[in-house]
């Protein structure tokens, strides 16, 4: 099969679609990420607990936000990321691009949840209850039951490429769940409260608050792009193991 | 700083349970994670060896 071409710039941007290329390219980045989410993680802790001061109307429970925020924030742009390359690969029928919403839907999911837990465990404190069926709350459980399904379809289909299509389209059709959430708060009238930071206008919180927060969404950030690029490498061995380019890779596992 | 002493701090103004399961969760499912992705990135190479095109030659 040829590889399609994107020449700009004298560049063919196309160069990386290709497992062989892409393999060695994220082996290198990643550990930059991951080293970039520790140090983000550190520092937004520290800020977040030592720093930021106590909420005059929550207390204390409020510090749930530096996990809470970020983690739902990744949920859905893990899952906007994800449709991308389904899209991507759909419509040029690159396998790297299967191969990089394969590798970002476990991660997604696992932010989703954790969105989804810190709420509970923030929601019964200051509102008195673990749990209800409001609209941000129903949605972004609905974006759990989607990673779920993406997995699971692509885990029930033996053939691989069939899997990838199949995967696809069910992104690209729950992608509509994600603007849903976003804009839930806006649309219908729910329990959770509305956005204090928006592009539009300045954060309605402390500015120790807010940026305890940002390097947690940043280590968040590094933290998925470093495991998607992990999984991804799993992912195009297991895939590949039959092909050439695979074959001097064997006994390279370092821990 | 916010915290007279280290029990202060772990009690969380009251709220030890919400903050702390918040944070134990998701730092356990963290671990969990590369855990796994370690797992399944040795298999992966593993498998090289005695089905790849390596194993052959």
């Amino acid at each position: 099969m040829s590889q399609p071409t994107l020449v700009i710039g004298n560049v063919n941007w196309f160069k990386y679609a290709s497992p062989q290329a892409f393999y060695p390219l994220a082996g290198t980045m990643m550990p930059w990420f991951a080293w970039a989410a520790a140090v983000c993680c550190l520092a937004g802790l520290y800020v977040g607990f030592f720093v930021a001061p106590t909420d005059h109307q929550q207390g204390e429970s409020y510090r749930i936000i530096f996990i809470h925020v970020p983690a739902a924030w990744m949920s859905m742009f893990i899952y906007l990321v994800m449709a991308f390359w389904a899209g991507v690969g759909l419509v040029f029928n690159t396998r790297l691009s299967h191969m990089m919403a394969s590798a970002l839907a476990p991660t997604g999911a696992l932010f989703t949840f954790i969105a989804l837990w810190s709420g509970s465990l923030w929601g019964k404190p200051t509102w008195g209850t673990w749990w209800v069926w409001d609209a941000r709350l129903t949605s972004e459980l609905i974006l759990l039951f989607l990673y779920f399904g993406f997995m699971a379809l692509q885990a029930a289909i033996d053939e691989p490429r069939r899997a990838d299509r199949a995967g696809a389209v069910l992104a690209l059709v729950g992608a509509v769940n994600v603007p849903i959430i976003y804009f839930s708060v806006k649309w219908w009238n729910t329990l959770h409260q509305g956005a204090s930071v928006s592009l539009t206008s300045a954060p309605t919180m402390a500015a120790t608050m807010f940026t305890g927060m940002i390097l947690m969404a940043f280590a968040a950030w590094f933290y998925s792009i470093a495991a998607a690029l992990h999984r991804a490498r799993s992912i195009m061995l297991e895939r590949e193991r039959n092909s050439d380019w695979v074959a001097r890779y064997e006994g390279t596992y370092k821990s | 700083m916010n915290w007279a002493s280290w029990s202060d701090f772990f009690a969380m103004g009251g709220y030890a349970l919400y903050v702390w399961g918040s944070y134990a969760v998701t730092a356990g499912l963290i671990v969990m994670e590369i855990i796994l992705l370690r797992g399944r990135s040795r298999a992966a190479v593993e498998q090289l060896g005695r089905h790849g095109k390596g194993g052959r030659t």
